[in-house]
């Protein structure tokens, strides 16, 4: 056996009230690929930060190429060649793709920056890596598959040893996946070493050749891929098998009338906002007790539909119908006027209130309905209205008082479904309903979505995850590139077919795949 | 780095990190108190009921403006135009007390042609409100940034009460007038009755009404105000029309404290004003802060201006001084969050 690269060994870290890491020990050999897997909270990202350099571990010890090491803060770690991509980059958006790559360490004398000489290097990285922009190009101006190319240029220009991903594919178009595994397979080819921490299991099966599986802070197994299935993963994962992960609900709903039409919704390109997908005629329709998934890659519009009908962004032409009547949607005040919701699909930014209380979060649509004489907002009306949905959806908290900050990413987005339960809409969308919350959370979630439309919500489900959506949905919709591509029932659709229908160009002689709601 | 945050908030056994919270919280409260203790022994004069009184009356104004000022910060935006604001208000006060924009002495009843201090009290609201009402407007429909369009209107207002003004100040006006700047009801002066009265109006407002709730939603997190129905541009408005209308009864108090308006009234309340706000614990990137806190910040500062007169301490030192505190609270502030994360 080779002698392992990096070492990690009895590794023990304790915050105040928890311990996040119990013991755990982690080896990478010399140009493998090692799957860093567990559920949210199981630990990984505490792992990282220790080999990066960002937190001190209580015990244990680090060894790089046979020398123990103590890094001192995370420049020391790079300096080491631990270099780690985080899911949110580390780059400077208004600076350029040269003056990030060589930030901090500018080639030139005297304090003066050679531009010419970062220019050129900068363009001999990116060759190297067949990326076909300037390096001049402001990074603002690229996709987030090219920032992510960006990051990796970087780390490749500092003589790095091992390189952490974590969760590198979570933004990414397939065909940016595609580029990014074969500049894995080109960086393994040359000695260097990858962690790389996913969620996305089939991509382990693909470029991984081992993994290490956390849990609960402790190593729960690991081992060589290929020995080791999908199924064993999720096992150590989670404690039970992956057949109960997504169970399929609501295969004895029944669906009501349509509540909402969408009709020729197009939009336009936007100046404030370049980089939304452009509408293409989307129209569809949704009936009461239904849930509708919507699937597509990264930039097919789904989002922008969302938003569209949502009344969040402005539409170039089409009409949203509720009950048959066409709506004037101006704002999205208007849209939960008649009836609509929207969970967005990034909570922090888009959905909560970090410093604000859990009750003051989850009552922030609806105090209409909970003020008297006007303008004040009852107390009692609203502790009420907090303690049913805390029974109801089973949210875990300290006290309502709380800063919602402080709930996890699960118990946060129940909240934010309460926040639109309590309108009792007629049409709910939800956009990635279960981004970043662990899988128990994710059934319930699931679970809520099955209970809402036999409440006869008419639900509008977007999930990147297509096992997700063919658990809950009745019907599928998929889209690619702002146009609606086919449309299938939830029971028949596969992974292929729907994956299919969303990444590859149909011949526009043959009509959509099509099959009615029932 | 999500995964860790969620555990890392529990509590924790040790002393400090008990008490840091909870002095964060109480930080000016206990910083107040502090300071008047050290006061009360270094100088007899200053727990005298007739001294406090005075320490309230010389922040009732600028306290006023303060209260308004929290609601702009909440929203994470900033009024610099106030003082300015002040002068114009006070200034049209006045001129519509006496009817002219001459200054006169003179108090005779047949010699006065004005229209009395109601008619005075309404034309300086009503001038705050407009002035509030034209910036709010210039930053929710053309989008230009709290700071610069009210670092225009601290030029513009300034400007307009140095033409008003062209004479000089304007003084001199009837007892009824007065009373709303000199008077008391029993020991209590007219302005801190005000202030009061204003801070515990905008208490429940705040607290209470879903405007409030709106208005911290807007300065926590606009996007999420918007997708959640909030009509972010009302609030937006709404809260620059307030900090006018207090800016205007704030002019009109001023003048009556002084029986004069002139045109430099209320130079630099801008600064004095936030800091009370800041020093009450008001986040400047909006969502968090309580009027309460801002009451305290403008007594204590007040307190402090009071305690180093007493004290004979040179005036300049004054100013030394609270710009020292103001940022040795901030400081703090953001010490205690560090600690609560870690």
């Amino acid at each position: 056996m080779t002698e392992p690269l990096l070492r990690m060994e009895y590794i023990i870290k304790r915050f105040p009230g928890v311990l996040a890491l119990d013991d755990v020990s982690l080896e990478i050999l010399p140009g493998e690929t090692h799957g860093l897997l567990g559920e949210n909270g199981a630990g990984k990202s505490t792992l990282l930060k220790i080999l990066s350099g960002a937190y001190a571990p209580d015990a244990g010890t680090i060894t790089l190429g046979g020398t123990p090491l103590r890094f001192k803060n995370p420049i020391d770690a790079q300096k080491h060649g631990i270099i780690t991509i985080y899911q949110e980059f580390n780059l400077i958006p208004t600076m350029t793709v040269a003056e990030n790559m060589f930030l901090c360490r500018e080639p030139g004398s005297n304090g003066f920056v050679s531009w010419s000489k970062m220019r050129d290097e900068t363009a001999k990285v990116l060759q190297h890596l067949n990326l076909s922009f300037d390096p001049m190009t402001p990074v603002s101006d690229l996709s987030v598959g090219e920032q992510q190319m960006v990051e990796i240029a970087r780390a490749l220009s500092r003589d790095s040893r091992i390189i952490v991903m974590d969760e590198p594919t979570a933004a990414l178009t397939e065909r940016e996946v595609e580029h990014l595994f074969r500049i894995i397979a080109d960086l393994k080819a040359r000695g260097l070493s990858i962690i790389y921490v996913t969620h996305r299991l089939n991509e382990v099966e693909q470029i991984c050749d081992r993994v290490t599986v956390l849990r609960d802070g402790k190593r729960v197994g690991g081992g060589k891929v290929g020995e080791l299935k999908v199924d064993d993963f999720v096992k150590m994962m989670v404690g039970r098998s992956s057949s109960q992960l997504f169970t399929r609900l609501g295969g004895d709903r029944s669906t009501g009338p349509v509540v909402m039409t969408v009709k020729n919704i197009s939009r336009d390109r936007d100046p404030t906002n370049p980089h939304a997908t452009l509408l293409k005629d989307v129209s569809l329709e949704v009936r009461a007790g239904e849930i509708l998934g919507l699937a597509g890659l990264m930039g097919a519009g789904r989002t922008e539909l969302a938003r569209a009908i949502f009344g969040a962004d402005p539409f170039g032409h089409g009409t949203v119908e509720i009950d048959g009547k066409p709506l004037h949607l101006r704002s999205p005040a208007d849209a939960i006027r008649h009836g609509i919701g929207l969970v967005p699909e990034d909570r922090k930014q888009q959905a909560l209130f970090l410093d604000l209380a859990i009750r003051h979060n989850l009552a922030i649509s609806n105090l209409k309905a909970l003020s008297f004489g006007r303008w004040f907002v009852s107390d009692k009306a609203e502790t009420a209205l907090v303690e049913r949905f805390r029974k109801a959806l089973d949210i875990r908290m300290a006290s309502p008082d709380d800063p919602i900050s402080g709930l996890s990413g699960g118990n946060q987005q129940k909240v934010v479904l309460a926040r639109w339960l309590a309108l009792k809409p007629k049409v709910l969308i939800v956009d990635e309903p279960t981004r970043g919350i662990d899988i128990a959370a994710k059934a319930e979630v699931h679970q809520q979505l099955d209970l809402m439309a036999r409440a006869g919500i008419a639900i509008i489900a977007i999930s990147s995850e297509l096992p997700e959506v063919m658990a809950i949905s009745d019907r599928i919709i998929t889209m690619r590139e702002g146009r609606v591509t086919g449309t299938m029932p939830g029971a028949r659709a596969t992974e292929e077919s729907l994956m299919h229908l969303m990444a590859i160009e149909q011949p526009s002689s043959t009509p959509i795949a099509s099959a009615g709601p029932q | 780095m999500t995964q860790a945050t969620d555990t890392k908030l529990q509590p924790t056994r040790s002393r400090a990190s008990r008490i840091i919270p909870w002095l964060s919280r109480y930080a000016p409260f206990v910083c107040l108190l502090l300071l008047m203790v050290i006061f009360s022994f270094l100088s007899p004069a200053f727990l005298s009921q007739q001294n406090l009184f005075n320490v309230m009356r010389q922040i009732s104004i600028e306290g006023l403006i303060a209260v308004g000022m929290t609601f702009v910060i909440l929203t994470a935006g900033i009024d610099l135009s106030v003082g300015s604001l002040v002068a114009v208000a006070g200034l049209t006060a006045a001129i519509i007390a006496k009817g002219t924009t001459a200054s006169s002495f003179s108090l005779s009843a047949d010699e006065a042609q004005g229209y009395g201090w109601f008619a005075a009290m309404m034309g300086a609201i009503a001038v705050g409100l407009l002035g509030g009402a034209i910036q709010g407007t210039a930053i929710t429909k053309l989008k230009v940034p709290p700071f610069v369009v009210t670092l225009g209107g601290l030029s513009v207002f300034r400007g307009m009460a140095l033409m008003i003004s062209g004479s000089g100040p304007i003084s001199g006006f009837e007892a009824d007038y007065r009373f709303w700047g000199q008077g008391r009801l029993g020991a209590v002066p007219i302005p801190v009755i005000i202030f009061l009265a204003i801070a515990a109006i905008a208490f429940v407002v705040l607290r209470y009404t879903r405007y409030g709730r709106q208005v911290y939603a807007v300065g926590g997190n606009r996007e999420a105000a918007r997708l959640a129905g909030v009509n972010v541009e009302r609030v937006l408005l709404s809260v620059y029309v307030i900090i006018g209308f207090l800016a205007g009864l704030a002019g009109f108090v001023l003048s009556a404290r002084l029986n004069s308006a002139e045109a430099v009234a209320g130079m630099g309340y801008e600064l004095n004003v936030i800091a009370a706000v800041v020093i009450g614990g008001t986040s400047l990137f909006g969502g968090i802060g309580t009027i309460f806190g801002t009451v305290i910040g403008a007594i204590l500062i007040g307190v402090l201006n009071n305690g180093l007169v007493l004290m004979n301490v040179n005036p300049y030192v004054q100013q030394i001084t609270i710009g020292l505190i103001l940022v040795a609270v901030v400081a703090f502030d953001q010490f205690a969050k560090s600690r609560r994360l870690k």
